[in-house]
């Protein structure tokens, strides 16, 4: 049984661990439900909404109080299991938390087992299991824990990606993100022994100034960067991503991109937090490599066709984002400079919540549109606002959001992040200057790339005229969807509008990862909150103003300007392929478009088509190649397997006569 | 702050911009040896279009008219951010740089929604351009903005341009050329202005800016155009005050010396727009790589 390390009972660990096991076993509950599968739903979703709202109490008074932990002695070879929840944990939780249960409401809906009899359950089983495991990783504080729950949790991944099998597409998605899941393992087994080896003990403690080498120190850094990194999709090792959250039943790619991949970040952070002393070029490698994760995810969101491959691409830009964040954070905390690190941090931590819900948001959204008219195609989508017009309102709420504009939650993290790129950048001198100098216009145009990226979505799914897939089968999406949804877009609103009411908690989340005392942030949140609300009531002010005028004036509806010719048509209109065609062209030298045009030849040419993708610079350019060739050099080595008694003695003795030679020459 | 300072600062943005367009249609008339239109001639213009009835195209949604309201909205706000002379500024925090460049963010993101709302070929090509452009515009301004934010250490705009502005191009003059340059080609871009765009063509498949707003008319249209004179207004104060290596004590005096320099920069854009021609559409991204270029250039020379 566990024992509470302090006077008090562990009352937030507790809270955070059963809301973990009511989320777990929220499939394995619907198993035993045998009266219609609508019922079985129904008690998945309600187990998944219980834990959560057990869980997101936990992580709330765990915010509020600084949490605690729990000591199971289980005389278990490893030594005791220790579990706790701080307010690094539990800023991470909330997120988990909220997602959870908005993805489980949607699912009633999204992905009933009256319309799935076959992968439904499967489906609710590995969903709860993967969001718990989840929880479990935050809880760990012991080393085989943390292993245990990310286990769990991506194993448990791989069967909800997978839940439509029959398809090849999603079966080599699914094996892909495995291979990737399992290099990942590898690495964060050999990170943890190298932890065991430098402090003693599989307990996450910190390791002390100076106990260990420099060298060792590295490869700490290294084996985390390279483990964690590969679950949140740090280019170059975010490949396994876009094939991954395609291929998924939507409201799993929601869970997967919303929250699934920041516990990478988790890891990242937590391993950050546990040495005191890192050198500067952590930071500095981690500011670079999020430079480029944030410019090449948008970059290639943009060229995108599959709506959500292209939100894929967006998750490697955000987390890219996360992580300029954690690098200005490390070179100023590596420099001293305490207020800038928790500035910088305090942004990449709300980054990773506000992501977790406008993300969770559009994939939701995204969702209703694949529902309602079984396409994924941006080119085929048009003018579906008419059709489905709080899905579009929603989707808008949540690109606003994702693009970091004011007035909601994007902005406040992606402004934290800023200040804490142009504090360093004062404060710093020669190559730190310089870093943080080019990553903030970096972000600038990152931010540019990502309003023109979802610009074109907005514009090309929902406004317009109809294009040849617009067909909405039955309105609107259900109450069970839009539920969810509402709820994500109020909260992105409410965090954009009265950012101030999460500056304590972040203030403790960066107090625990950094290891100091916990101070007030050094951010206008007053002035964020002035700016959105202004926006917001001047906004409607005008709009009421404008609508009294038009009331007055005479309005006339006519056909779209077209330079004076009388029938234009939908097919006409720009499709999302040649809006986003220039940028395309601008960063043609990372994305290397393929194109296929028709030639024209004669006085009048018969019809012809254009085509033109965009695929993965890793994956395809690179891994796919290379796994090719490793696979066509090991088969010339099957010449060797002949199959034959005769040959196999032949090797036999060679080996033995190699042998004999060997140690006959040794002597 | 004191209350008139208050009035002031909330007036001049909201009354002056127009006559800027007046000065830029003056210069151009002037330098082509025409008489041209009164100087005020866009007020009337903006009176016109309030009294005039609205067409709207049957493919389009609420979006179409929150495109012109949250333009306008934006741009005063972020008119609202830049320190009129020695007064200051309405909103001024921390920071407050990042919110100036991302509430036009906002206000482009709706305008160019509002073009897509009609379904339009030729709304695309000129919201398609109009995200590109601004995308390589944003990194050049924010460049020109990093020189002042290491040379002031401070990383608001009060503070940045404030008393001590004579002080910084005192030790930086080189790298604040530079951005002053920098800012310069992104105000001409991120106004639509030439050699980025031709505000007076009457051929869609080359515009910008006037393509995206090809199917509003009156109201809505008048508040388009306020909101781009507004801007250009915004613009213009922050380019003025980065580029002129003075300070002027006084309120009034203050602000009547930044209106001054506003006016020079509408002559300036009216001489660049009678002895250019627009660029190519394939060669305006080069020309605002350049740009941002110039202001890296800026911010390397600062490395010590």
């Amino acid at each position: 049984m566990g024992v509470a390390e302090s006077e008090q009972p562990a009352v937030t660990t507790w809270l955070a661990l059963i809301g973990a096991t009511l989320i777990a076993a929220s499939g394995l509950l619907a198993l035993c439900v045998r009266r219609g599968p609508q019922l079985a739903d129904r008690a998945a979703a309600a187990s998944l909404a219980a834990g959560a709202v057990t869980a997101l109490a936990g992580s709330v008074l765990a915010l509020w109080n600084g949490g605690d932990s729990l000591l199971f002695e289980a005389g278990f070879p490893g030594g005791d299991l220790r579990l706790g929840l701080d307010a690094l944990s539990a800023l991470f939780l909330l997120p988990v938390a909220v997602l959870t249960a908005a993805c489980g409401t949607y699912a009633l809906a999204y992905f009933p087992a009256a319309a799935h009899p076959r992968e439904a359950a499967r489906l609710r089983v590995s969903f709860g299991l993967s969001s718990g495991g989840m929880i479990l990783v935050l809880l760990a504080r012991h080393s085989l824990v943390f292993l245990a729950g990310w286990e769990i949790m991506a194993i448990a991944a791989f069967f909800a990606v997978t839940a439509d099998d029959r398809d090849a597409e999603v079966r080599d998605a699914g094996f892909l993100y495995l291979v990737s899941t399992r290099a990942s393992t590898l690495c964060l087994v050999a990170l943890f022994a190298l932890h065991r080896v430098a402090t003693g003990s599989f307990d996450l403690v910190p390791i002390g100034a100076g106990a260990v080498p420099p060298a060792i120190q590295s490869a700490l850094f290294v084996l985390a960067l390279t483990g964690f990194g590969l679950k949140a999709g740090l280019v170059p090792l975010h490949y396994w991503l876009p094939p991954a959250h395609a291929a998924a039943p939507t409201h799993v790619s929601a869970l997967l991109s919303g929250v699934l991949i920041k516990v990478g970040i988790y890891g990242i952070v937590r391993v950050v937090s546990l040495v005191p002393d890192t050198p500067p070029w952590w930071g500095e490698s981690l500011l670079v490599i999020g430079v480029v994760s944030a410019v090449l995810g948008v970059a290639f969101a943009l060229a995108q066709h599959d709506v959500k491959r292209l939100l894929a691409y967006h998750s490697v830009e955000n987390i890219g984002i996360i992580a300029i964040g954690l690098g200005a954070a490390l070179i100023a905390r590596a420099a001293g400079h305490w207020q800038t690190a928790a500035l910088a941090l305090a942004g990449s931590l709300l980054h990773v919540a506000n992501h977790a819900l406008f993300k969770g948001l559009l994939f939701l959204g995204a969702g209703a549109v694949v529902q309602r008219t079984g396409t994924r195609s941006l080119d085929a989508l048009g003018g579906i606002a008419n059709a489905m017009p709080v899905t579009a309102l929603l989707f808008l709420v949540g690109a606003v959001s994702i693009v970091g504009l004011p007035p909601l939650n994007g902005f406040v993290s992606e402004f934290l992040v800023y200040s804490g790129l142009l504090r360093v950048a004062i404060a710093a001198d020669g190559g730190p200057w310089l870093l943080a100098a080019l990553a903030a216009p970096a972000l600038a145009l990152v931010g540019g790339l990502a309003l023109a990226c979802f610009a074109k979505v907005v514009g090309s799914v929902f406004l317009g005229a109809p294009r040849h897939a617009s067909r909405v089968e039955g309105g609107d999406a259900p109450g069970p969807m839009l539920a969810p949804m509402a709820g994500l877009a109020a909260t992105c609103a409410a965090i954009g509008i009265a950012p101030f009411a999460l500056a304590p908690a972040l203030a403790a989340a960066c107090a625990v990862a950094l290891g100091r005392p916990e101070a007030p942030l050094a951010a206008p949140f007053g002035a964020i909150s002035l700016v959105a609300l202004a926006t917001l009531a001047l906004c409607a002010l005008l709009a009421l103003a404008l609508r009294a005028r038009l009331r007055r004036a005479p309005l006339a509806a006519g056909l779209t300007w077209d330079c004076g010719y009388a029938a234009p048509s939908a097919r006409m209109q720009y499709s999302a392929s040649s809006f986003a065609e220039p940028l395309v062209r601008a960063f043609s030298f990372a994305l290397l478009p393929r194109t296929r045009a028709p030639r024209l030849a004669a006085v009048f040419p018969g019809s012809g088509a254009f085509h033109s993708e965009v695929v993965d610079a890793v994956l395809d350019r690179l891994l796919v190649p290379a796994a090719r060739a490793f696979a066509d050099a090991a088969g010339r080595l099957r010449a060797l397997q002949r199959g034959s008694v005769h040959a196999y003695l032949l090797y036999v003795w060679l080996a033995l006569f190699a042998l004999l030679a060997v140690t006959g020459m040794s002597r | 702050m004191t209350a008139s300072d208050v009035v002031l600062a909330i007036a001049i943005p909201l009354l002056f911009p127009p006559l800027m367009l007046g000065v830029v249609t003056r210069t151009k008339a002037r330098l082509a040896g025409r008489r041209g239109p009164p100087l005020l001639q866009p007020y009337y213009d903006l009176l016109r279009l309030l009294r005039k009835g609205v067409v709207r195209s049957r493919t389009t949604s609420w979006v179409f008219l929150a495109g012109p309201v949250v333009g306008l909205v934006t741009a005063c706000l972020a008119a609202a951010i830049v320190p009129l002379g020695a007064n200051g500024a309405l909103l001024s925090f921390p920071g407050d740089l990042i919110a100036f460049a991302y509430l036009l963010g906002l206000g482009r993101f709706f305008t160019i929604a509002a073009a897509l709302d009609t379904g339009s070929a030729f709304e695309g090509m000129g919201a398609s351009r109009e995200a590109a452009f601004s995308c390589l515009a944003e990194p050049a301004a924010f460049f020109a903005l990093l020189v002042l934010v290491k040379l002031s250490g401070a990383y608001s705009l009060g503070s940045m341009l404030g008393p001590d502005l004579p002080d910084l191009w005192a030790r930086g003059a080189p790298s604040l050329g530079l951005a002053s340059v920098s800012l310069f080609v992104v105000l001409l871009a991120e106004n639509s202005r030439m050699p980025f765009d031709d505000p007076t063509t009457h051929l869609e498949l080359t515009m910008i800016h006037e393509v995206m707003v090809l199917d509003h008319s009156g109201p809505p249209f008048a508040l388009i155009l306020y909101g781009s004179a507004i801007k250009l207004f915004a613009y213009g104060l922050l380019l003025a005050r980065v580029a002129t290596p003075f300070h002027v004590e006084g309120a009034a005096l203050g602000a009547g010396v930044a209106l001054c320099e506003l006016l020079g920069i509408a002559v300036l854009i009216g001489v660049v727009e009678s002895v250019m021609a627009r660029l190519r559409l394939l060669r305006v991204p080069s020309l605002l790589v350049g740009a941002s270029l110039l202001g890296a250039f800026g911010v390397l020379l600062l490395v010590g």
